[in-house]
């Protein structure tokens, strides 16, 4: 029922995500807008679900214990380039420029 | 419109506007705040699509743990403090909205999408299996079934990530 526009608030999602990526310098913001991604991900999951059969939301299960990793990872890498580098901006974190 | 419909654009329209914020704020608590705006919006937009366990892990571990995560490192670097903004100048500004409007216009027939006829459950077959196995069975059972070695893998993942953060994060071991 819900199908449609589901798909469509998921693909909008999805592209202000992709647009946050794009704009912001802040290595943590950027790393939220991919949060943003990854759940505009999981509710085209859930919607799918709804028509599909249950697996999709099985699948749900694993990108959220995906993104929990990603998170502790991701957040342990940007501690350590703070304690270095003393800033999370992007543009004083270009070693592999040349 | 039905009352699930009215509540469904409800929900989409502060998740998509929380968003928005999220990534527009300057201060990065206040982006991390819009976002668990967002998070908590799709946890509704869960319930209305028949996904209620979803819903109550996507506040749990979501909303709760991993944004709480985020605001931590924040309070650890100190960003609290809204300081010059980190937009990108015009040129990057001008480059990312086309970017984003060409990535939307490709997503956008989604909405328009139905699923293939040969595949699809009839109406209502969640809603049926939902009052047949209840709603934690419903998920639980082919997670333990047929899905019992990805879920065996991801305990295999969450070990390698809480032991990568841990040498990552300590000053030297």
């Amino acid at each position: 029922m819900l199908f449609g526009p589901a798909l469509a608030v998921s693909a909008m999602l999805f592209v202000i995500g992709v647009a946050g990526v794009l704009v912001r310098r802040n290595a943590i913001v950027i790393f939220m807008c991919v949060e943003l991604m990854l759940n505009a991900v999981n509710l085209t999951f859930v919607a799918l679900a709804q028509r599909l059969g249950v697996a999709g939301q099985i699948f749900v299960f694993f990108v959220m214990a995906v993104a929990a990793a990603e998170a502790a990872v991701g957040l342990a890498i940007i501690l350590a380039i703070f304690r270095h580098k003393e800033t999370v901006d992007l543009r004083s974190i270009n070693l592999l420029r040349g | 419109m039905t009352l699930v419909t009215v509540v469904f654009w409800v929900f989409s329209g502060i998740a998509v506007f929380a968003a928005v914020m999220c990534i527009s704020r300057r201060s990065a608590v206040a982006s991390a705040l819009w976002l668990v705006m967002t998070l908590f919006s799709l946890a509704g937009l869960f319930v209305l699509l028949e996904a209620q366990f979803i819903a109550v892990l996507q506040v749990l571990v979501y909303a709760g743990a991993i944004m709480v995560l985020f605001l931590f490192v924040i309070m650890l670097l100190n960003l609290g403090r809204a300081g010059p903004t980190d937009l990108k100048g015009p040129i990057g500004l001008a480059a990312a909205t086309i970017l984003a409007g060409v990535l939307m216009l490709q997503l956008r027939p989604l909405g328009n999408a139905d699923p293939p006829a040969a595949m699809a459950l009839p109406e209502g077959s969640l809603t049926a299996l939902q009052q047949q196995q209840g709603l934690v069975g419903m998920v639980a059972r082919p997670l333990f079934e047929t899905y019992l070695i990805p879920f065996e893998i991801t305990s295999l993942l969450l070990l390698a990530a809480v032991v990568g953060a841990v040498v990552l994060a300590k000053r030297r071991l």
